[in-house]
């Protein structure tokens, strides 16, 4: 944490943990008797409870948005660089919300919460989890807080899946829906992807199916390697060969010399995998990569996008990034062509930027222009209301 | 924002509670007057990012679409109107714009500046250069504006590709002008406002 904590920032913050005792039926037919969603807000909620923004987060992201937990963390929240006062998510003007989704691994019950069932950890046996699971449990979460109508939910990538999932299975709930670098369904070569990293996982000898937390191991160099091919997926190729070119990390290709040798690219690939298997659970990987895998917005409206925006009610932001491949902008295009289709309200921003995939979470003046833009009609709107 | 006059002559031809889309539509200033006076839904067009953003802070529907790439994304007839307020001599293909608008839109409206215009004729006849005039700032090498026409060309181009023009305005900003731009568009008016279908 810096010295001084900055004047934008939400910081220190405390999660809290929501625990709900009415029982939940999942797209798959179980039911979560009861469960837990932790959860971090920044700024008041007004009278009305009018100014109140979701924020949902994508594969590996969390509660923890913006702030800090205590003087001695390095980094702040995973999207503090738009969250804070004066921020395009200005919570001087919000009642910003965040929680880690069902099935995560920060706190909400998933994967490594104990089954009351068996007093064991759920583990492999934890519910299979949709998207709409997690707008449901979201929608409960409202309820406890008080929130009758979102003035915005808010989302990239997976987040903004849950973001277009709202908007079509609770319209009169949701006033905008900011959608940022997603899709209406994920691609061949998306799921192509997703299914090499949930293979390095199972084939990790420490994976045990699953089980690895009652044999006291853990499956890190298979959700490592999960995490570096996700990595790579996240880039583009131009910021990669910008950050590391061919840059050796040790070694040299001198004649004569036998020295091993690294790229300063495979050094960054296993730190980043190294780090993230340290703080991730393996079964929620697999979880979080399978709801991803199956969302598609349009399957139970006969395939058809427009006709499953035509339930939607709310104002639409797209904004999509130039070499973002893995949620490409004509992803984006697809998801405003419906809207405009369908007749709502939509503007579309396409952000020009190296940083692929990853951009919608990094500092870029003009997305922070667009955002800013559209979030102060929204406080304009909840303050003449 | 600031309402030029064209934009008050096209809002008379705009139907109350219609569709309009607006290519290039700067900071959205037709589209909010059209929104507040006729109840109009639509979307703009635009391809700068500062004016995209000030589209949104006003509250427009705004979408990111390079203009020369056509509007492949839109339905034949998907709208009342199509407008395009002084971008047309911006255009790589003017004709083939004005093809797609009549496509999508069941009419449409384009302003343009009238290079036939007795100023414009003035300046390159004294100066030998090209014009260089308070609504045309640009020079010859960094004018956005690549297909200049005068209100002659305008009408010829209409009449080849069969298109009916339902109304016709021209603006003029000085006098005498203002009083005989109507007998003499090609010479006096400054902007022209073809109101068309197919």
């Amino acid at each position: 944490m810096p010295e001084v904590i900055p004047e934008n920032s939400v910081g220190i913050v405390t999660p809290q943990v929501i625990q709900f005792d009415e029982p939940l039926t999942l797209a798959c037919g179980r039911t979560l008797d009861q469960y837990q969603l932790v959860i971090e807000t920044y700024g008041e909620l007004n009278d009305s409870a009018s100014n109140a923004i979701l924020i949902c987060h994508a594969l590996s992201g969390h509660h923890h948005a913006a702030g800090y937990h205590s003087t001695d963390d390095i980094k702040p929240g995973w999207w503090d660089n738009h969250i804070g006062p004066g921020k395009p998510f200005d919570t001087n003007q919000f009642f910003v919300v965040c929680l880690n989704n069902l099935g995560g691994c920060h706190g909400s019950t998933g994967p490594n919460s104990i089954n009351p069932i068996t007093g064991q950890p759920w583990g492999p046996d934890f519910p299979p989890l949709r998207v709409r699971d997690w707008v449901e449990s979201q929608a409960r979460l409202a309820d406890r807080l008080g929130i009758q109508q979102w003035a915005a939910v808010v989302g990239g990538s997976l987040g903004g899946m849950q973001v277009m999932r709202w908007a079509l299975e609770y319209p009169e709930r949701i006033r905008h829906a900011v959608v940022i670098a997603s899709a209406m369904k994920l691609s061949a070569q998306n799921i192509a992807f997703n299914e090499i990293a949930r293979n390095a996982i199972k084939s990790d000898p420490d994976f045990r199916d699953g089980h690895y937390l009652e044999n006291q191991t853990l499956p890190r160099n298979g959700l490592g390697q999960a995490r570096m091919i996700g990595h790579i997926t996240y880039l583009s190729d131009e910021l990669m060969g910008d950050k590391f070119g061919r840059e050796l990390r040790s070694g040299s290709f001198q004649r004569g010399q036998d020295t091993p040798i690294e790229f300063q690219v495979e050094s960054y690939l296993h730190y980043q995998g190294d780090a993230f298997a340290n703080t991730f659970d393996a079964n929620t990987y697999l979880l979080m990569t399978k709801a991803l895998d199956y969302f598609d917005l349009a399957r139970e409206y006969n395939n058809d996008p427009v006709a499953a925006f035509r339930h939607a009610s709310c104002n639409f932001l797209v904004v999509s990034f130039s070499t973002d491949w893995r949620f490409a902008p004509e992803r984006s295009r697809e998801i405003v062509e419906a809207l405009i289709a369908a007749n709502k309200n939509v503007s579309y921003a396409a952000i020009d930027s190296n940083l692929g995939h990853d951009a919608f979470l990094l500092p870029n003046k003009r997305y922070e222009n667009v955002l800013s833009a559209y979030m102060n009609r929204i406080a304009a709107e909840v303050v003449s209301q | 924002m600031t309402i030029r006059i064209d934009l008050d002559i096209i809002q008379q031809w705009i139907k109350p509670c219609s569709r309009v889309l607006d290519l290039g539509c700067g900071d959205g200033a037709l589209l909010k007057l059209l929104k507040q006076q006729k109840q109009v839904e639509g979307y703009g067009l635009e391809i700068d990012p500062d004016k995209i953003t000030a589209c949104i802070a006003n509250g427009v529907n705004v979408l990111e679409t390079d203009l020369d790439q056509g509007l492949t994304q839109f339905a034949d007839k998907s709208f009342d109107t199509v407008v395009m307020t002084q971008a047309l001599q911006a255009m790589r293909y003017p004709h083939l714009v004005l093809d797609e608008m009549l496509r999508v839109g069941q009419e449409c409206v384009v302003t343009f500046p009238n290079f036939g215009n007795w100023r414009a004729r003035f300046y390159l006849l004294t100066h030998g250069r090209m014009p260089v005039t308070k609504q045309l700032t640009y020079q010859w090498y960094d004018t956005p504006n690549i297909h200049f026409c005068t209100v002659n060309d305008f009408e010829a181009l209409c009449t080849e590709k069969h298109i009916r023009v339902l109304h016709r305005e021209f603006v003029a900003s000085h006098q005498p002008d203002q009083q005989i731009k109507g007998i003499w568009p090609n010479l006096f008016s400054e902007t022209a406002i073809y109101h068309l279908s197919k």
